[in-house]
């Protein structure tokens, strides 16, 4: 059961959703149960026996089909009812106040703006626990859809229909998050993950957020600035404390930080990390990050410069 | 060809001299150039059922890609151009032409008419829907297939983010198919509103001749709105205007409308005929006539108008205004009433009934219960908050495979196996049709019930792989093994059409005591159908013949 996501939640709005949910599944599979055991009765009961008389010939009965109408129009007029109280309770009304994230979906990746401390990540939201946070959902491009299912509701984001949604978690964990609209080659490393932290954690991790990272020392690294800076990268990127500042693709500031790479496709490790830069589409077929051709000494550098800022 | 004493009518009667004329051709040219309705009608099954095997492979292709997490088997290009045409084949080249084939070949012969109103009209449907899908499958010569889904949400589908020329292929075959459909459905609708044998009230019509006359006036009205929108997206791409691109001013939410104003009265389209089918199978081997016959007609009426009322059930996560999205709720529930009341009535049919099991019949009853499983998860849909966590995951595609594939192709075996005898004058095998019946049955169950699971635990749909979830890979695996069931069980049925066709026993003009007009001609029947209509005094004209102490009109309900 705890596999089953959208009925396992974690925030009161996935909560709210996945009592109503399971509610309806009951119902739904009394009804089920009933049509199969009226069926299999008479697959059982009135199969032709040999030397049977024809059957009465029965037209139908005005009786039944009132109660048969009726019945499922009180049943769904329950469930309405349950519907309007859960859309309330799941997706609130946002225009009391303005948004405290803007997350704006990416052919393939999530950017992350905290619009009050400015710190701007990618494929990884954090959140601090027991607080309702309001997005603001924006597309760059095509249709995507914001979902992590044990946090509540998917919301579209559409280009030209900015939609809001509220996001919130009970306990500390990392929820996983997908893109649920198809969106193009790569909708399926489109993924993210909610990181819920106690408030104090939270506070720090977006201070480190915030840190510019000094100019690394090592010869490697430094090298590797050179080369971030030199080279196309800075063209789509952005990395705070050069002149990198570009949100074409996603911001590499703290990019060592994050867990995973590539939208979820492969964990985030030093490794990794070189295969992306050496050759994205081993990772990742046709997504928008161009083989540079680099050689594996600038893959080097590069690595050891992004891995410096952990 | 027995027959009649009181011939109440003769629709063939004045036509000996004309058989000549209208003589049945079997030479290539003979079907090409046809304008019988018998004809165009098998040869829309045929191409059906040739465009069911391609859309099967690319679906086993999806299957095998997503068997294991991370594979590789498919690049996720080709992948989602896979998907895309599963799905247009599987709507348009097979749901569409196949039950359209039923309804060309049985709507004449079911009313006492000689032909369609409008026979070459009826070429004319046909022929464009086999070149709107030759056009469509030329895509993959021709730079690579559509990749934007069946849907092609725009902005995806605009010119900016799919340059292939796969789109443009996409939309052209869809407007091709389109205008046929169109011309088809006012086909229909003039032949049973006009060519009805005399005594043939709509009270008396047979109950699939009343779902595909309702059903044309759905294409009537749905067809238009795909093929204004087409036509819209073809400018977009090719002379650049700006209906669909947010970027310069249109709206990405507009061809979401267009597009479900069709795509929801569509799948009625696809399952109505299917209805009207099962209510023609399940009473004859009941030897009941259906229960309800005027509530199973009226709520056929109600479903086509609710049909239209329903479409932004599609978009409940696009997250517009909570009236908007009650409105729609109340009307989706709605319309799970008259689809309930079908079942029901189905289900007492089968009560006090004398029930055979010829594998007509078990299809049927496998379309009864996996029908109601399609139906009572379209449910979950309506209900705006559930749909919000689960549209676009598995648990959606489960839905709608088992509407699909337990209802339509369900149905549409069933139908097989009843009219084969009336198409071919040969019976097709039974024992044959048991293993592909258990197959079908086992398959659909094993590779879309998982399905729900996978989606309840968050698996999006249309993705080409998947990370290594607990539990992600093994159901993935369940339901790609399904999938080969299926596989087997299709092959196990081609084969028996292929032996049958040969080999079969004979059917005889009414092998299994049905009751409507096409079994009172000869098997297959003759150029013109008819020599001598029997009288209609009720609904079911040939067992009034058989049995004149148990005639409907004496029962007092039946007009």
């Amino acid at each position: 059961m705890t596999a089953l996501d959208t009925l396992n939640p974690m925030s009161p709005l996935a909560a709210a959703i996945a009592k109503l949910f399971a509610a309806v599944l009951v119902i739904l599979g009394l009804i089920f149960a009933l049509v199969a055991v009226l069926v299999v009765f008479a697959i059982v009961r009135y199969r032709e026996r040999p030397g049977a008389q024809l059957p009465r010939q029965i037209l139908g009965s005005d009786r039944l089909e009132i109660v048969w109408t009726a019945i499922p129009i009180l049943l769904l007029a329950v469930i309405f009812v349950f519907t309007v109280k859960v859309m309330h309770a799941a997706s609130p009304s946002a225009a009391s106040r303005s948004p405290d994230l803007l997350v704006v979906g990416h052919q393939w990746w999530w950017e992350v703006n905290y619009l009050k401390s400015g710190v701007v990540t990618a494929n990884e939201l954090h959140l601090p626990i027991g607080q309702r946070v309001l997005i603001r959902l924006e597309s760059a491009d095509v249709i995507h859809d914001f979902w992590v299912p044990r946090l509540g509701r998917k919301l579209d984001a559409i280009p030209g229909h900015p939609g809001y949604l509220w996001l919130e978690a009970d306990a500390p964990g990392v929820y996983l998050g997908a893109c649920a609209e198809f969106c193009g080659a790569e909708h399926a490393w489109m993924r993210f993950e909610v990181v819920a932290q106690p408030p104090a954690q939270f506070a720090a991790w977006e201070q480190a957020q915030l840190a510019v990272p000094p100019v690394p020392r090592p010869a490697p690294a430094l090298a590797g600035r050179k080369l971030f800076v030199a080279r196309t990268c800075v063209n789509c990127h952005r990395f705070a404390g050069t002149s990198a500042d570009r949100h074409v693709g996603p911001d590499l500031t703290h990019l060592a930080d994050r867990r995973m790479l590539a939208g979820g496709a492969v964990a985030n490790t030093p490794s990794t990390l070189a295969q992306w830069l050496k050759d994205p589409n081993s990772i990742k077929p046709d997504s928008h990050m161009p083989n540079f051709q680099l050689s594996d000494a600038e893959v080097a550098e590069l690595a050891a410069y992004l891995e410096s800022t952990k | 060809m027995k027959g009649y004493e009181l011939g109440e009518t003769a629709v063939g009667a004045a036509v000996g001299g004309e058989r000549a004329v209208w003589a049945p051709h079997e030479s290539l040219l003979g079907w090409v150039a046809s304008v019988d309705h018998k004809q165009i009608g098998i040869m829309y099954m045929v191409a059906a059922f040739a465009f069911f095997g391609l859309g099967g492979i690319e679906a086993l292709l999806l299957r095998i890609q997503l068997a294991v997490p991370h594979n590789n088997f498919l690049s996720p290009e080709t992948f989602n151009e896979l998907f895309t045409m599963h799905g247009t084949t599987m709507i348009f080249l097979v749901a569409m032409p196949l039950l359209t084939g039923f309804t060309v070949y049985l709507v004449p012969l079911m009313i006492g008419a000689r032909d369609m109103a409008f026979p070459r009209l009826n070429a004319m449907s046909f022929w464009l829907q086999v070149f709107g899908g030759v056009m469509l499958y030329f895509s993959f010569f021709a730079r690579g297939a559509p990749n934007a889904g069946w849907f092609s949400y725009a902005p995806l589908s605009e010119s900016a983010y799919s340059f292939g020329s796969g789109q443009d292929y996409w939309i052209l075959s869809l407007l091709v198919m389109g205008i046929g459909t169109v011309a088809g459905a006012i086909n229909v609708i003039a032949t049973v509103a006009t060519l009805r044998v005399r005594a043939m009230t709509m009270r008396r019509l047979p109950l699939f001749v009343w779902m595909t006359f309702v059903n044309s006036f759905l294409m009537l009205m749905a067809l238009p709105i795909l093929n204004a929108a087409l036509v819209m997206l073809l400018i977009d791409r090719q002379l650049h205007a700006h209906f669909f691109t947010p970027a310069s001013g249109g709206s990405a939410i507009l061809w979401q409308h267009y597009f479900w104003g069709f795509g929801h009265p569509e799948v009625y389209i696809v399952i109505l005929p299917a209805f009207g089918m099962i209510s023609e199978i399940i009473p004859v081997f009941a030897r009941k006539p259906i229960f309800g016959y005027e509530f199973v007609a009226a709520s056929t009426v109600a479903i086509a108008f609710l049909s239209f009322a329903v479409w932004a059930h599609h978009m409940f996560a696009v997250g517009l205004s909570d009236v908007f999205n009650l409105f729609f709720a109340v009307a989706s529930m709605s319309i799970a009433v008259p689809t309930g009341v079908k079942v029901f009535n189905w289900t007492a049919t089968l009560y006090g009934g004398r029930l055979r099991f010829t594998t007509a019949m078990m299809f049927a009853l496998a379309f009864l219960v996996m029908f109601t499983i399609g139906g009572l998860s379209g449910v979950s849909f309506a209900v705006v908050p559930i749909d919000w966590q689960l549209t676009d995951t598995y648990y959606l595609v489960a839905h709608l495979h088992y509407v699909f594939f337990g209802g339509t192709v369900l149905a549409s075996f069933a139908g097989i196996y009843y009219w084969f005898p009336k198409l071919t004058g040969r019976m097709l095998s039974e024992s044959l049709g048991k293993w592909h019946f258990w197959l079908s049955f086992i398959g659909l169950n094993l590779t879309f019930f998982v399905q729900h699971v996978l989606g309840m635990m968050g698996m999006p749909r249309r993705v080409f792989t998947y990370p290594d979830l607990p539990y992600w890979g093994a159901l993935n695996m369940l339901s790609t093994v399904g999938a080969f069931v299926l596989l087997a069980a299709v092959v196990v049925f081609a084969w028996n059409l292929g032996v049958s066709l040969k080999h079969g026993e004979e059917a005889g003009d009414n092998p299994w005591d049905a009751w409507t007009l096409e079994w009172a001609t000869s098997s297959p029947p003759p150029v013109d159908n008819f020599t001598r209509v029997p009288p209609v005094r009720g609904r079911r004209p040939l067992w009034d013949l058989a049995h004149p102490e148990l005639a409907d009109e004496l029962q007092g309900r039946a007009a």
